[in-house]
């Protein structure tokens, strides 16, 4: 099966976050907007000798693209996030990324794969001892980046997710939703070309829930592509975006696309 | 509420944190072997300059054993066989030690007896020998029968032999001792190691899936590692520092006893420990990280 979104809108607004993204140098995604960066061929996946948790599964992400993936739990929503940002393989199948088939890459060029996707886990995974700004800045130290080429951004990023007084506050200290939307801000600090999403809007009231969703469409409409792995039937419904519906590991439907979320 | 945060004063913190609170027992564990490993380097070059120098005062000197024969008296045979070594290549001075110190010599195995001066104790003849160029005891032995003289040559190579060979022992075993402290050390560290990264597996995590390469996590553990090492092998070497300063002290020029004498150049073996515990604590905080990142995958 193979979904395709609608094309991304052109026309940026001039949000604080799309400054701050259009300032970025790293922000021109490298694939064109008719590129499949994400591909499934036929894949399945088992964790250890168990049963496999995904069963032949066949779609495609154009660059650019905005969908939701979503199902009961235990459905393979995270599992198929999983396959994307590297953390497992398919025991069958292929997974492209970027037009490349991903066990044939190189174990030097997995890092720098993992580097154009930003997660955002469902665990969240933000790290104790650092503060918010350290959190948040993580993935451009990895990149290699200057300090005082981000510090700047980083600030204005945390500020937009309205963590602008909790900068130096450690992630225990913080409220669950402020915790959410920091490991948001360290998912699309780098201006990652695939934006994957594991339950984020989970532990925010609605209309943080609408902020955040708005700050993937902006993403979106900056040429990520974005996948969302969701529960909230509300917010898929609000958004009008494709949906890959999973059951028992496999793709059961594609529900009809609806006009653009704003 | 946290403080007022300004990005542009903002430093990036380590990604591992700086404090655990199993260092502790690690830092004391390496300590204390660093501490021993110094004490086993100080008490081998302590024990390796003091073969030496037996060595050196062995090869020196011979003793010849001068058995009268005829009617000549012992005395006469003694000074024949002195006069005769003294005109040898390679002796510097050869002198006929006086009865009374062959008598001393054999008095142990015989007791307290008087008389002694009835019995045909044989006369010894101590030679001093050119510390370039000393005769051998073939030498010796050659001039003595050329005169006729009844004698036993002993150079001491036995004893220098015996020497040689428990010096380079006491080496070896140094060796072997300082090696198994090493590899002691280095277990400890793997070990911390392993259950560093077990306990932070979320920063391995993290990073990995921000994109670091397993070099740079590695990297992360094998810096802390050797910090945390080096400061022990500072705290153990300068522990064996004091306790051999005060040997020396407490020993004065020959330190605590004259078998072992300890010099205050022998104290400077404790200088490299911290640095040597740091890479040691590198080398097994790298090859245990790799591996166990690797096996994350």
């Amino acid at each position: 099966m193979t979904i395709e979104s609608d094309a991304p809108a052109t026309s940026l607004s001039r949000s604080p976050i799309s400054a701050f993204m259009s300032r970025n140098p790293d922000a021109a995604p490298a694939t064109k907007s008719a590129d499949q960066v994400v591909r499934f061929d036929d894949v399945s996946m088992r964790y250890g000798r168990g049963p496999d948790v995904l069963r032949d599964l066949n779609f495609s992400l154009p660059q650019g693209s905005f969908h939701f993936v979503t199902g009961p739990s235990g459905a393979g929503k995270t599992s198929l996030l999983r396959l994307i940002y590297l953390a497992a393989s398919p025991s069958k199948g292929q997974v492209h990324l970027f037009g490349q088939d991903t066990a044939l890459a190189s174990p030097a060029a997995r890092p720098q794969i993992r580097r154009r996707i930003g997660v955002v886990f469902q665990d969240l995974l933000l790290l104790d001892h650092l503060s918010a700004f350290d959190n948040a800045a993580l993935p451009l130290r990895i990149a290699g980046r200057k300090p005082a080429e981000y510090r700047t951004d980083v600030g204005e990023l945390l500020t937009w997710v309205g963590l602008g007084g909790q900068m130096n506050a450690l992630p225990p200290t913080l409220a669950g939703g402020e915790r959410q939307r920091l490991a948001i801000a360290r998912a699309v600090v780098n201006r990652p070309e695939i934006l994957l999403a594991d339950e984020p809007t989970g532990n925010v009231d609605p209309e943080m829930a609408l902020r955040i969703f708005r700050l993937f469409v902006e993403l979106n409409r900056l040429g990520a592509t974005v996948l969302i792995a969701t529960h909230d039937q509300d917010l898929i419904a609000r958004s009008g975006r494709p949906v890959l519906q999973l059951e028992r590991g496999r793709i059961s439907a594609a529900p009809p696309q609806g006009p653009a979320a704003t | 509420m946290s403080e007022p945060f300004d990005p542009q004063r903002w430093r990036p913190a380590p990604f591992l944190p700086e404090r655990e609170a199993r260092d502790v027992a690690l830092i004391f564990v390496v300590a204390v072997l660093c501490f021993l490993a110094c004490l086993t380097a100080m008490g081998v070059i302590a024990a390796d300059r003091a073969a030496r120098g037996w060595t050196a005062q062995l090869t020196g000197e011979a003793t010849v054993i001068v058995r009268p024969h005829g009617g000549e008296t012992p005395d006469a045979a003694a000074a024949r066989a002195a006069e005769t070594l003294a005109g040898t290549a390679g002796v510097t001075e050869a002198r006929a030690l006086e009865p009374a110190k062959a008598y001393d010599l054999i008095r142990p195995w015989l007791g307290d007896v008087s008389d002694l001066e009835d019995l045909p104790v044989p006369r010894l003849v101590a030679v001093t020998l050119d510390a370039r160029h000393p005769a051998d005891a073939k030498r010796l032995n050659a001039a003595l029968q050329a005169q006729r003289i009844d004698a036993t040559v002993d150079d001491h190579s036995r004893w220098i032999k015996d020497i040689r060979g428990a010096g380079r022992l006491v080496r070896w075993l140094g060796v072997g001792v300082f090696a198994l402290i090493a590899a002691a050390a280095a277990a400890v560290v793997a070990f911390a190691t392993r259950a560093g990264l077990a306990a932070r597996r979320d920063v391995v995590e993290v990073l990995h899936m921000a994109g670091a390469e397993d070099r740079f996590i590695a990297r992360l553990f094998q810096v802390r590692f050797a910090r945390v090492a080096g400061l022990a092998g500072l705290i153990g070497a300068v522990s064996a520092g004091v306790l051999g300063a005060g040997l020396r002290f407490a020993g004065g020029g020959q330190g605590l006893t004259p078998a072992l004498p300890l010099a205050w150049s022998d104290i400077l073996a404790v200088v490299p420990c911290p640095l040597l515990a740091a890479l040691v604590a590198a080398a097994a905080a790298q090859v245990t990280a790799m591996r166990l990142i690797r096996g994350m995958r």
